[in-house]
């Protein structure tokens, strides 16, 4: 794809950032990214993000490590080798369920958080050796960003930005990917 | 101000009147004559067709007597043994048939007085933990609080009584015949006997009301307060951390005293702990529905979903810890399947498989389900809904640990249970809304009000 236009305003106090932003969707422009040191309360509703579905997949794979525990279980204690251990009564699942429900719990959870984590990865694109998408390295420190594409009207967006409380405005080439 | 509506007072005291003819005729109709039960039991044998069989199964709750009618069974050849094997059976038949009405108005008191006591500890943990989301709820707080000295004085009153006025209906152990010949009972007799039970209870009462007068007194004083005074707030967290101590210690004790004495033969060392979390949980919810209530009247306009959020995931979180305590019970004992602290759970098992099961679903499964999605818990039909089951659910976990001691496997849920239930929810509506009536909704002097009224989540 062609390479295009953003612009990059930096601000360096988060609630100048937040009326920026209100501001900037008033105006009815599309924000492409904002950078920030630290997470920023009510940012993502500010910017009309849509809230996030981890909890629903979570949910799922919990019920998933429940399922694979009991099955489990079932299959090596009850129907593979009902073996008489201490008395206990092997004769069906329900009869020993008890004695299975700490590794049931613990498996819910652990399939639960593990594959939560493992989305969040995937889902955010982060893993070892990959390349940092930082534009500016102040915005891990102090600063904030925020990324506005440009569509010729580079005046408009610049002075509106500057009336946000922007300290720097700069203007970037970006590969788009 | 709220003003106690005609209402609903009228419906209070509609509920104590039919709850209390219920209780009444329960107690007339428990009085059977040996030849009554006798019949009774004949009739029962007819229906299930067995014959002397169906005795031996019958002996629950008083090892004693279960033990010597398995033995009897054993050697059942001459006729003279047989007829005093039968004898014995039908009285303790008839003795059973005589506790329920005292049962089941002791686990309605227990039920209704829990649920204002653990009221008082999360009133307590607010204080001592300084919460800035909570104090526009401490009102309702402390108006269901206003229920714990009645409560407890009945609870105990019930207790004493059930050993005096009635025929050691509740409490085994108040017995002297059946200590006489009951070794475990006789070793046991240091701490359960009828004057250290009673000074036990009202050191335990004592201690609770006088933190609750105290605490309210303190939270009015405050209202009344100048702005930047907060002596009466700094008085509060104190006495808050001190009851809680206390609390923690003669919760634990009066769950022994008043619940786990039943079964005198029986211990388990997390029993405090279980009780609390049903306690817990019970006044969490109540808290929840009566603040659902006053909303819906428009009383509490500073009350907002954040705050109903936050009770919800209470009940959802302790739900979960008491059925977390419940297994941990169950577990360790099934496990170990020790013969004396199994018999708990065998009679439960063999006579109450509905309500020890169902209330787990109603206690751990439904809230789990039904409260474990955030937007859900800021519905308030919703939350009322799933607060109906969960108290429900507490009142059979209440029901469970009582009945199976004195009336074994005679338990129904008739007329003297829900008469029970009703009497005492007419009484603490009353005295819950009469207490509410008395000031503003809002504790207005307290330090965290602002945060507490801007509060969300």
């Amino acid at each position: 794809m062609e390479a295009s236009k953003v612009i990059h305003a930096i601000y360096t106090d988060d609630d100048v950032l937040m009326s920026a932003v209100k501001r900037v969707k008033a105006e009815k422009h599309h924000i492409e990214e904002v950078y920030t040191p630290f997470p920023v309360h009510g940012l993502d509703k500010a910017m009309g993000l849509e809230p996030t579905r981890i909890a629903i997949a979570s949910f799922i794979y919990g019920c998933i490590g429940l399922t694979v525990a009991i099955v489990m279980m079932n299959f090596i204690m009850i129907q593979d080798w009902p073996q008489n251990i201490g008395g206990k009564p092997s004769f069906s699942y329900l009869e020993n369920m008890p004695a299975f429900v700490p590794i049931m719990f613990e498996l819910t959870v652990f399939f639960a958080a593990h594959l939560m984590v493992i989305t969040f990865y995937l889902r955010s694109r982060m893993w070892p050796f990959k390349k940092a998408e930082n534009p500016d390295k102040r915005t891990t420190d102090d600063h904030f960003l925020m990324e506005i594409a440009i569509h010729g009207n580079e005046k408009e967006l610049e002075s509106l930005l500057k009336e946000t409380g922007a300290v720097e405005l700069n203007i970037v080439e970006k590969e788009a990917h | 101000m709220y003003t106690f509506s005609n209402k609903l007072k009228t419906v209070s005291i509609a509920l104590m009147i039919i709850g209390a003819l219920g209780v009444g005729y329960g107690f007339m109709t428990s009085h059977k004559s040996f030849e009554e039960v006798e019949t009774i039991l004949t009739e029962e044998a007819s229906h299930h067709g067995g014959g002397h069989g169906e005795e031996a199964a019958h002996g629950t709750s008083h090892d004693a007597h279960a033990a010597e009618a398995a033995h009897g069974e054993g050697h059942a050849d001459s006729a003279e043994e047989q007829v005093d094997e039968h004898t014995k059976h039908v009285e303790h038949v008839q003795h059973q048939i005589a506790n329920r009405p005292w049962s089941a108005f002791y686990v309605a008191a227990f039920f209704f007085f829990m649920i204002a006591l653990g009221v008082l500890a999360f009133y307590a943990i607010q204080f001592a933990a300084q919460a800035g989301w909570s104090p526009v709820l401490f009102r309702i707080m402390e108006a269901i609080t206003a229920y714990v000295l009645p409560g407890a004085l009945i609870v105990l009153a019930i207790a004493v009584a059930s050993g005096t006025i009635g025929h050691y209906n509740i409490f085994i152990w108040m017995d002297p015949e059946e200590v006489a010949h009951d070794k475990l009972l006789q070793g046991k007799s240091g701490f359960l006997n009828m004057t250290g039970f009673i000074i036990r209870g009202l050191i335990f009462i004592a201690g609770w009301s006088l933190y609750r007068h105290f605490a309210r007194k303190f939270s009015l004083a405050q209202d009344k307060a100048d702005v930047n005074d907060n002596r009466n707030f700094k008085k509060s967290f104190r006495i808050a951390a001190g009851f809680l101590v206390f609390y923690i210690y003669t919760e634990s004790m009066m769950s022994w005293d008043w619940i786990m004495s039943v079964d005198p033969h029986w211990f388990s060392t997390l029993f405090g702990w279980y009780v609390f979390a049903s306690m817990f949980v019970s006044g969490i919810t109540v808290i929840a529905m009566i603040t659902m209530y006053l909303k819906s009247k428009d009383l509490l306009p500073f009350v907002n979903d954040s705050h109903l959020h936050d009770l919800a995931k209470f009940m959802f979180a302790i739900s979960i810890f008491w059925t977390y305590l419940w297994f941990s019970q169950f577990m360790l004992i099934w496990y170990s399947n020790i013969p004396e602290e199994v018999t708990y759970f065998v009679t439960r098992f063999a006579d109450y498989k509905l309500p020890f099961l169902g209330m787990v679903v109603m206690n751990f499964v439904f809230p789990l389900l039904v409260l474990m999605n955030s937007d859900y818990k800021r519905i308030p039909w919703f939350v009322v809904m799933a607060g109906i089951v969960i108290l429900c659910g507490h009142y059979i976990d209440v029901f469970n640990m009582i009945m199976p001691a004195t009336v074994g496997d005679r338990w129904f849920i008739g007329i003297p249970e829900i008469s029970s239930i009703m009497f005492f929810a007419g009484l603490f509506i009353f005295i819950v809304f009469t207490a509410l009536s008395k000031h503003p909704l809002l504790a207005k002097g307290n330090p965290f009000i602002k945060e507490s009224e801007h509060f969300h989540y």
